[in-house]
C-alpha cells in the first residue's frame, strides 16, 4: 500500500495585499506598521497540501515559517487551515532575511524532517523575488516544478501542470520534489471556527538559525526605496522623427 | 450662628460625598494590569479575520439578491453552520466552537458590516437560544439540542405577541398541564428566524391568574405542529424572516420544560439583558460597514478641483461619526467583558444598545449624504443600511425601555 506522505509548506508573514503600501520618510523601507497576513501564494500552497491530505489521509503536513515572533500568527492560520504541525524558525530581524538565507534554513529543516514534497508559494508579495523555491531545489538537488496550476500526487510521482509563457506545460517528477504554486492552482479555504479551536492543540516547535547551523547573513543591501514616479500626461507628436527625438531625450528610453 | 452654618456645610458635604461614593462603586473594580478595550485574545483576533473574510467573500455577493427576494438561501445558512458561527460559545464536546461571549459579538459585528440580516440570525441564535439552553436546560435537554443547534438547526426565540411587546409579560400563549405533557396554544408575533427554524424557545403561561409568575419556558420542535402564519414585509432586515407563529394544540413533553415552571419571566429578562449586547454589536458593525463604504469614495470623488474628503465641512462630519462609532464599539465590548467577568452589566448593556442604535441610524444617514446621488441608488448598497438601522431602536427592547432601565439604575444611586 502507499506509504504516508510528508509535506512541508513554508509560509511567510507579509503586508496584507489590500493595504496601501507607503514608503517611510527615510526612504529605506516601507511602513510596516500595517495589517499583515499570510502570503497569498503560501495560502494556496497550504490549501493544496490540505487537498492532497484529503485524498491521501495518512499525509502529514508541516508548516514552517522563518521570521520574528509574529510569524507564529501565520503558522496558526496554517494549522487552522489543516496543517498538522508547525515549526517556527525564529529570527531577530525580519529585514535581514533574504531568499538564499531562507532556502538554506529550509534545507536544514528538510534534512531533519525528510519530507517527500515541499510546496512553496511562487513568490512573496512583498519582495516578489520568486527565488526561494528554485534555490531550495538547487541546494537539495531535488527536481522542481514551478508556477503550478495543477498538481496530482501519487506516493512516488508528482505530475504538475505549469503555467509558462508559451501556455501550459505538464511535467512528471519523482519524489521528493519542490513545487511552487501559482494563482490558479486552487482557492484557499477559510479557517472555520472549529478548526481555529483545533489548531490551538496542534504542536508548534521552535528553532533558530544557530540551532540549524545556518548562516543567514544577507548578501544584498537595500540602498533606497522610492515610490514609482507619478504618471505624467502623454503628448501628441507630429512625425516619426519627433517621436524618436522625444523617446530619446525626454522619456530617455532609447 | 457660626456653629449652625458649619453644621449645615458639613451635612451637605457628607451627602455629596456619599452620593459620589455610591455612584462610583458598582462598575469600577481594582485590577493589577488593566488593559484597553482594544485588547483581544489570539482566538478572538483569528475569529475576527476569519469572519471578515467569510462576510466579504461568501455573504457580500449574495446581498443584492437577498434584499430583492427578502430571504436567505439555504446554502448560506449551511455555510454559517459549517463555519462554526451557530455555536460560538457552545462547548466543543457538544459540537460548538467553544469561544468566548466577546468572540460571538465579534462575529456578529463583522457579519453586520456586510449584512445586518445575517448578523441578526447569528445573534439571536447564539445569544438568546444557545445561551438559554446552556444556562437553564437540564443536562439531557442541552445534550439533545445544543449539538443540533450548533451544526444544523436554526432556533427562534418566541416571546412577543400582538398584545405583548414592551409589556412582554402580558403574553397570553397558554401551556396547559395535561399530566404527561403540556398543551401549547397561542400566537406569537415578530418572531425572527422563524421561517427557517426547527427549534423554538417559547414563553407561555401555565396559569394566567398568577400573572408574570405563571410564565414558563418550553423547547418546542417544529414538526410537533408549529405553523408559520404570516411573513412580514419589512422596511429593513428584509432577508431575516419575521413571522407570526401559531401554536394550535401543540403537545410539548414534560422533559422539554426549560428550567422551572413559573420562572420563565426571570429567564426572559436575563436573556434579553445579554442579548441586547449582541444587538449593540450588530448596530456597531452596521455603522462601521456603511462608513467603510462611504469614506474611500470621498477620496475618489472630486468636485471643484479637490477630493470631497478634503473639504473641512466633510472632515468634521466624518470625524464626528467615527468618534461615535468608536464610542458605540467601546460600550459594546465593555458590557461584554463585564458579563464575562460575572459583574452586573444591566445598565452598561442598555447603554450600549441605546447608543449604538442611534449611531447606526445617524451613520447610515450621513454616509448616504456623503455619497450624494450615488448613495441614494439601490445599486450602491448604502440605502439598505439606512433601512436596516431603524430596527435597532425597536427590537430586543425599544430605546424607551433602555432609557427606563438606565434611569431606574441611576435613580437608585441618588435617591
Amino acid at each position: 500500500m502507499s506509504k504516508s506522505l510528508r509535506i512541508i509548506v513554508p509560509v511567510k508573514r507579509v503586508i496584507d495585499y489590500a493595504v496601501k503600501v507607503r514608503v517611510n520618510p527615510a526612504k529605506t523601507d516601507v511602513d510596516r506598521n500595517v495589517k499583515h497576513s499570510m502570503n497569498p501564494f503560501d495560502e494556496i500552497a497550504v490549501e493544496e497540501a490540505v487537498r492532497i491530505k484529503e485524498r491521501l489521509p495518512s499525509t502529514e503536513i508541516i508548516a514552517v515559517s522563518c521570521g520574528s515572533a509574529k510569524s507564529q500568527e501565520t503558522l496558526r492560520t496554517a494549522l487552522a487551515m489543516g496543517a498538522d504541525k508547525a515549526i517556527h524558525v525564529e529570527v531577530a530581524d525580519d529585514s535581514k532575511l533574504q531568499p538564499l538565507g531562507v532556502a538554506k534554513l529550509l534545507k536544514a529543516i528538510a534534512e531533519e524532517q525528510k519530507p517527500d514534497l515541499i510546496i512553496l508559494g511562487k513568490q512573496a508579495i512583498d519582495d516578489d523575488s520568486n527565488q526561494t523555491g528554485q534555490m531550495l531545489a538547487g541546494l537539495l538537488n531535488w527536481p522542481q516544478a514551478t508556477f503550478a496550476s495543477k498538481v496530482e500526487i501519487t506516493d512516488t510521482l508528482a505530475k504538475v501542470t505549469r503555467e509558462v509563457d508559451g501556455g501550459l506545460e505538464t511535467i512528471s517528477s519523482k519524489l521528493p520534489a519542490i513545487i511552487t504554486t501559482d494563482l490558479r492552482l486552487n482557492e484557499p479555504r477559510y479557517a472555520s471556527l472549529p478548526n481555529i479551536m483545533k489548531a490551538k492543540k496542534k504542536p508548534l516547535t521552535k528553532s533558530t538559525p544557530e540551532q540549524l547551523k545556518v548562516d543567514i547573513t544577507p548578501r544584498l543591501e537595500t540602498i533606497k526605496v522610492e515610490e514609482p514616479a507619478k504618471r505624467q500626461g502623454g503628448k501628441k507628436v507630429e512625425s516619426v522623427d519627433d517621436l524618436i527625438d522625444k523617446l530619446k531625450n525626454e522619456a530617455k528610453v532609447l | 450662628m457660626l456653629a449652625f452654618r458649619s453644621l449645615k456645610l458639613i451635612s451637605t458635604r457628607a451627602i455629596a460625598l456619599s452620593a459620589a461614593k455610591r455612584s462610583f462603586s458598582s462598575s469600577i473594580v481594582a485590577h493589577n494590569t488593566p488593559t484597553s478595550l482594544h485588547a483581544f485574545t489570539d482566538d478572538e483576533l483569528m475569529l475576527r479575520e476569519s469572519v471578515a473574510d467569510f462576510a466579504q467573500n461568501i455573504i457580500k455577493p449574495l446581498v443584492p439578491q437577498m434584499e430583492e427576494e427578502e430571504q436567505m438561501p439555504s446554502e448560506l445558512i449551511s455555510n454559517l453552520f459549517e463555519h462554526g458561527l451557530m455555536g460560538v460559545e457552545t462547548s466543543a464536546d457538544l459540537g460548538g466552537s467553544e469561544m468566548s461571549f466577546t468572540a460571538a459579538l465579534i462575529a456578529i459585528e463583522e457579519l453586520a458590516k456586510v449584512d445586518p440580516s445575517v448578523s441578526a440570525m447569528v445573534d439571536i441564535h447564539n445569544t438568546l437560544c444557545n445561551t438559554i439552553l446552556k444556562k437553564y436546560g437540564t443536562k439531557e435537554l442541552s445534550e439533545r439540542y445544543l449539538p443540533q443547534l450548533a451544526t444544523k438547526s436554526v432556533a427562534s426565540f418566541c416571546l412577543s405577541e400582538a398584545g405583548a411587546g414592551s409589556d412582554a409579560f402580558a403574553l397570553q400563549t397558554r401551556a396547559e398541564d395535561k399530566g404527561d405533557h403540556y398543551l401549547l396554544n397561542g400566537t406569537k408575533m415578530w418572531i425572527s428566524n422563524s421561517k427557517e427554524a426547527d427549534v423554538f424557545i417559547v414563553f407561555a403561561t401555565v396559569d394566567p391568574s398568577k400573572g408574570y409568575k405563571g410564565i414558563s419556558c418550553f423547547v418546542v420542535e417544529r414538526d410537533w405542529g408549529v405553523t408559520i402564519a404570516k411573513k412580514e414585509k419589512k422596511l429593513g432586515l428584509r432577508a431575516s424572516s419575521t413571522c407570526v407563529v401559531n401554536f394550535d394544540d401543540v403537545k410539548v413533553p414534560k422533559e422539554n420544560v426549560l428550567g422551572e415552571i413559573g420562572l420563565g419571566y426571570k429567564y426572559a429578562i436575563e436573556m434579553l439583558n445579554e442579548g441586547r449586547i449582541g444587538i449593540a454589536a450588530q448596530m456597531t458593525g452596521l455603522a462601521q460597514g456603511v462608513y467603510d463604504m462611504a469614506l474611500p469614495y470621498m477620496y475618489e470623488r472630486k468636485q471643484f478641483g479637490r477630493h470631497i474628503g478634503d473639504f473641512q465641512g466633510m472632515q468634521h462630519q466624518y470625524a464626528q461619526i467615527a468618534t461615535e462609532i468608536e464610542a458605540s464599539r467601546l460600550l459594546t465590548y465593555n458590557a461584554a467583558r463585564m458579563r464575562e467577568e460575572g459583574r452586573n452589566f444591566v445598565q452598561e448593556a442598555a447603554m450600549a444598545k441605546l447608543f449604538s442604535s442611534q449611531v447606526a441610524e445617524k451613520a447610515a444617514s450621513k454616509a448616504i449624504e456623503w455619497m450624494g446621488g450615488i448613495g441614494f441608488t439601490r445599486e450602491a448598497g448604502l440605502e439598505k443600511f439606512y433601512r436596516d438601522a431603524k430596527i435597532g431602536a425597536i427590537y430586543e427592547g425599544t430605546s424607551n425601555m433602555q432609557l427606563q432601565t438606565i434611569a431606574k439604575i441611576q435613580a437608585e444611586k441618588y435617591k
